[in-house]
């Protein structure tokens, strides 16, 4: 596993922490579904990555499912939260 | 590995890194959404190209359609996906930040809210009928 590779998964790990962080702290519900969005967006690369690192084709096999689930998921949350009133 | 598919795993993920900045550093949900969207999006893309010309140049055809089918996919789910929460978040309410400078949305919401609030008693005149 070279340097390129440790690098980019720190990176990926890092802005994934920062979407944790609006996850936890965001004010409106809103907030929480769009990082939750991106953390799946996130996922995706990361699984990309670790395809290239392990060279195991099966990572991406997991990228494309975790894709297709998390924006079922999103519609859903969208649709619930267009259904409601909510003042913030 | 060729330098190519370095180079576009490198700028793909300072997309990434930059999106999620702008997820924190921003101040109200719709900039958020539209920084973090467009960012990531694009960073997560463009790490799937790199590891398709990765793939192309090594052995693995199967990983490159693999990640070329991905990344298509995301391209045209996660805006989809982002414009319907942020039409939610107008409709329920959220507000905008007070500096914000135009707000487009706002005739149509009105609109769509008494379209709503119409069906709701369309519905609820049914189910008294039924009732009764």
């Amino acid at each position: 596993m070279s340097v390129f590779e440790h690098v980019a998964l720190i990176v990926l790990l890092l802005s994934s922490v920062l979407c944790l962080y609006r996850i936890g702290r965001g004010p409106t519900a809103p907030d929480r579904t769009i990082a939750i969005d991106i953390l799946g967006t996130l996922v995706v690369g990361f699984c990309c990555v670790m395809a290239l690192v392990t060279g195991q084709e099966y990572y991406m096999n997991i990228a494309i499912a975790w894709a297709l689930i998390s924006f079922v998921g999103t519609l859903a949350l969208a649709k619930y939260l267009e259904g409601r009133s909510y003042d913030a | 590995m060729p330098s190519l598919a370095y180079a576009l795993i490198a700028v793909g993920l300072a997309f990434d890194l930059l999106g999620c900045v702008g997820l924190i550093r921003l101040p109200d949900v719709y900039n958020r959404a539209q920084a973090a969207t467009k960012c990531v999006t694009l960073g997560t893309c463009m790490i799937l190209a790199g590891v398709a010309v990765a793939g192309f140049a090594g052995s693995g055809w199967p990983l490159a359609l693999k990640a070329i089918l991905c990344a298509a996919f995301i391209l045209l789910t996660s805006p989809v996906a982002a414009h319907a929460v942020v039409r939610g978040a107008y409709l329920s309410g959220v507000k905008l930040w007070p500096g914000s400078v135009e707000d487009a949305f706002a005739a149509r919401a009105d609109d769509i809210r008494a379209e709503h609030a119409a069906d709701a008693a369309g519905r609820q005149g049914a189910s008294c009928r039924e009732e009764t």
